[in-house]
């Protein structure tokens, strides 16, 4: 059937499943934007093009399919970039659609033209330039393909106006695209799983160090039969919270920077480490030099190219996380490390005293009292999207996540503002959860302007504004790092219950640990999204604290004049 | 760049890559975007036509040690466009570079150097009152040396094409990359 260029984009999505996209119209994305009213796609009008590339992220997060952003040609596009590489470093499925210029005009600095395959060609997985239409269909089936299939990412397609207004055949074939140059069919050789599963059977001290791999993979029980079978603990970094649930009993917790003391020790101690869909960031390893130097290494991932790149390993498989540990289960045989188990209490008892529970409560409301009570209160089934800083850290510390796909957050780019928009993403992919989005005041106040969005779209986010008045963790490597020489972090903030009114929202203001209950019900309760101020200790920093590039048992302990108080220990 | 874990002795050569890629636009940009992101130095980087339509054959030359080659290579298998990488350093192959070169010479002259081509086997495509150009094939060595040889006279240019390279004898290149124990599917190997 005959279809212009910009139809073909929506016949394309429709048939790849999209419900929902996010975006914003401008110029050269217009006949796309016309064609859109006669297709059944929700569309989510944000107040930038960096908020719908961060929906288009917490929707793929929150729901394991790809999310949609669209924008325009040259600002629009580019305001699309700090999404766009935040859902590379972490990621992401997401396929962006931009208008661009007429092929014509490309080229000539035409108005609101930006060479936007150029601009992201090293924050993408993989890009488009189309420039007729019959090159819609595929290029769009290619990108959703490559978005999802292998370590997912994002692409972009970008569409020049002419190409949208052509018209071209189109046709829908079911078969699979084949790319023969991409291939997220590589799998380890038998030969490969064999030695893992000889360092494996062999290892006293053995860690799996779990990663995002484990939740995009749909792993999760399958890890934990192969936990249990082996009697190995498994330690988490920040992507992997949920991948396995916090509450079982090999479950350590996170590691790296700012996890548990004995995670990391134990990671140290350890003679094995499995790595399964994760990538040795610089976050979770400290001095390389000193990492793990008397653990054998074994390395699952579906990226070849990450066997090898930050940590020099003994077996690398190449390969779907969950596949790899269907290969491995029959080939290792039952096995216990009680001895091992009980060296991690000890390390465990050593660390948990360090700076809560048996302390007084002083009075004041802290950061970390607020997220356990939101655990507590929430019964540790929210879907929780953070923002990135110090209430970034406190949530992966003290909100327990059971299940996969109840913690999104932005982790290996650190993007700041992505908070607010991934839980609208997010409440879009997964409808039926309680969204809580726990931003800092900084963060918050890049996007903000998306608390438009929530009202307009009648979206329930619950926002809880973890306000210290600071740019909280600069603030805080300052004090540890820069004598307290607090340079540009104070801020003088609005008063954030009248902006959610100016939005036609309704707020609410925390300034004890005694109203914190009441504040989370009334929110719960409260029709719409709601925003919630928690004013906190200005000054509490996040413990324990490796450095960077320190070494990774090196850690900074939270001083004992300084204590908070946990109350309990299950919701 | 550093070597992971930071201890591998870092012994730094030419690594010469192969890489067989889709005649897209573009294509070249993304490799050559590649290896600077991942912070390597391209040493040369040669582009070309193969006996296939649609399919162009690029030699990339980069200096690094082995760990970081893995890299590379690793990181060009995964470009969308890239087919087939292969690293060739270390297997038996034939290196070839072009230069044109246009030195000084004048009547005197011009029997020294046509002499020293003659050593070298390189040949003369043009010649005019005060000036040669000389065409030479060899590996970058040879090149070199006969640079070396003619800088006296004076060189008033040079193009180079940088190296291209073949891996010797009859086996036909593997798609299963080297640089991890992995393979593909059978089916995607027919």
């Amino acid at each position: 059937m005959l279809r212009k260029g910009a139809q073909i984009v929506w016949e394309v999505l429709s048939r790849e499943g999209v419900d929902v996209v996010f975006g914003y119209p401008g110029g050269a994305i217009l006949p796309t934007y016309d064609a859109m009213l006669d297709y059944p796609i929700h569309h989510v009008l944000t107040r930038h093009e960096q908020g719908a590339a961060h929906m288009a992220d917490g929707y793929a997060r929150a729901s394991g399919r790809v999310g949609v952003a669209i924008a325009t040609s040259g600002p629009g596009a580019t305001n699309l970039t700090t999404g766009i590489a935040t859902a590379m470093m972490d990621s992401s499925p997401i396929v962006c659609i931009t208008g661009q210029v007429n092929g014509a005009a490309i080229g000539s600095d035409a108005f609101q033209e930006t060479d936007v395959t150029g601009v992201s060609l090293p924050i993408t997985k993989h890009n488009y330039l189309v420039t007729r239409a019959e090159d819609v269909a595929p290029a769009l089936r290619e990108a959703f393909y490559i978005a999802r299939s292998g370590r997912p990412g994002p692409v972009l397609v970008d569409i020049t106006k002419d190409a949208q207004n052509a018209t071209a055949e189109f046709e829908w074939r079911e078969e699979e695209v084949k790319l023969p140059g991409y291939r997220p069919d590589l799998r380890a050789n038998r030969e490969t799983f064999d030695d893992a599963a000889r360092l494996i059977q062999g290892a006293q001290r053995p860690v799996i160090l779990a990663g995002h791999g484990v939740i995009m993979s749909g792993a999760t029980d399958l890890l934990i039969e192969f936990m249990e079978k082996l009697e190995i603990p498994a330690a988490m970094t920040l992507l992997g919270l949920g991948g396995i649930p916090a509450s079982h009993p090999l479950n350590l917790g996170m590691m790296g920077m700012h996890g548990e003391a004995w995670v990391n020790q134990a990671i140290q101690e350890a003679d094995l480490l499995l790595a399964f869909g994760m990538r040795f960031d610089d976050r979770v390893t400290g001095n390389l030099k000193t990492y793990a130097s008397r653990a054998r290494k074994v390395h699952v991932d579906i990226d070849p190219g990450e066997i090898n790149k930050n940590v020099k390993v003994d077996v690398g498989i190449v390969g779907d996380l969950q596949e790899t540990l269907d290969t491995i289960m029959p080939l290792v045989d039952p096995t216990n490390h009680k001895a091992w188990i009980e060296r991690i209490d000890v390390l465990k008892g050593d660390s948990a005293v360090r700076d809560i529970q048996t302390l007084p409560d002083s009075g004041h409301l802290y950061a970390a009292h607020v997220i356990h009570d939101l655990w507590r209160l929430t019964e540790g089934e929210a879907l929780v999207v953070t923002d990135v800083g110090q209430h970034q850290m406190w949530e992966a510390q003290y909100y327990h996540h059971e299940k996969p796909r109840t913690l999104i957050t932005s982790g290996g780019l650190g993007t700041m503002g992505f908070g607010l928009p991934a839980a609208v993403g997010a409440k879009f992919g997964a409808p039926d959860q309680d969204v809580w989005a726990i931003v800092g005041d900084g963060g918050f106040q890049m996007t903000a302007s998306e608390l438009s969005t929530c009202a307009q779209e009648g979206i329930k986010v619950n926002i809880a504004i973890i306000n210290n008045g600071f740019l909280g963790m600069v603030r805080q490597w300052q004090e540890f790092f820069y004598e307290r020489r607090y340079a540009a972090t104070p801020l003088h903030n609005p008063d954030f219950v009248k902006l959610a009114e100016a939005h036609g929202l309704q707020g609410s203001r925390v300034e004890t640990r005694g109203e914190v209950e009441q504040a989370v019900r009334w929110a719960e309760s409260t029709e719409g999204t709601v925003v919630v101020e928690f004013r906190v200790e200005q000054e509490d920093s996040v413990y324990p604290m490796v450095p960077a590039g320190a070494d990774l048992d090196a850690m900074i302990r939270r001083p004992p004049a300084n204590p908070i108080v946990e109350t309990a220990t299950s919701p | 760049m550093s070597s992971p874990n930071g201890n591998t002795p870092y012994v730094s050569r030419l690594h010469t890559f192969v890489a067989i890629v889709e005649d897209k636009p573009g294509v070249l940009n993304r490799v050559a975007s590649l290896i600077r992101r991942r912070g390597f130095n391209i040493h040369s980087l040669t582009v070309g036509p193969t006996d296939q339509e649609g399919v162009s054959r690029m030699t990339i030359v980069v200096r690094t040690d082995e760990t970081m080659a893995r890299h590379v290579e690793a990181n060009l298998y995964k470009l969308v466009n890239v087919l087939r990488v292969e690293d060739i350093t270390d297997t038996a192959s034939v290196e070839r570079d072009l230069a044109l070169i246009k030195v000084r010479a004048n009547a005197d002259d011009r029997a020294k150097v046509l002499q020293v081509c003659e050593v070298f086997r390189a040949r003369p495509i043009d010649i005019a009152q005060d000036a040669l150009i000389l065409e030479i094939t060899g590996t970058e060595e040879k090149i070199d040396g006969l640079l070396e040889v003619l800088r006296p006279f004076g060189i008033v240019e040079m193009s180079r094409t940088g190296r291209v390279a073949m891996t010797r004898g009859s086996a036909e290149p593997t798609f299963n990359p080297e640089f991890v124990s992995a393979e593909l599917p059978e089916e995607a190997l027919a």
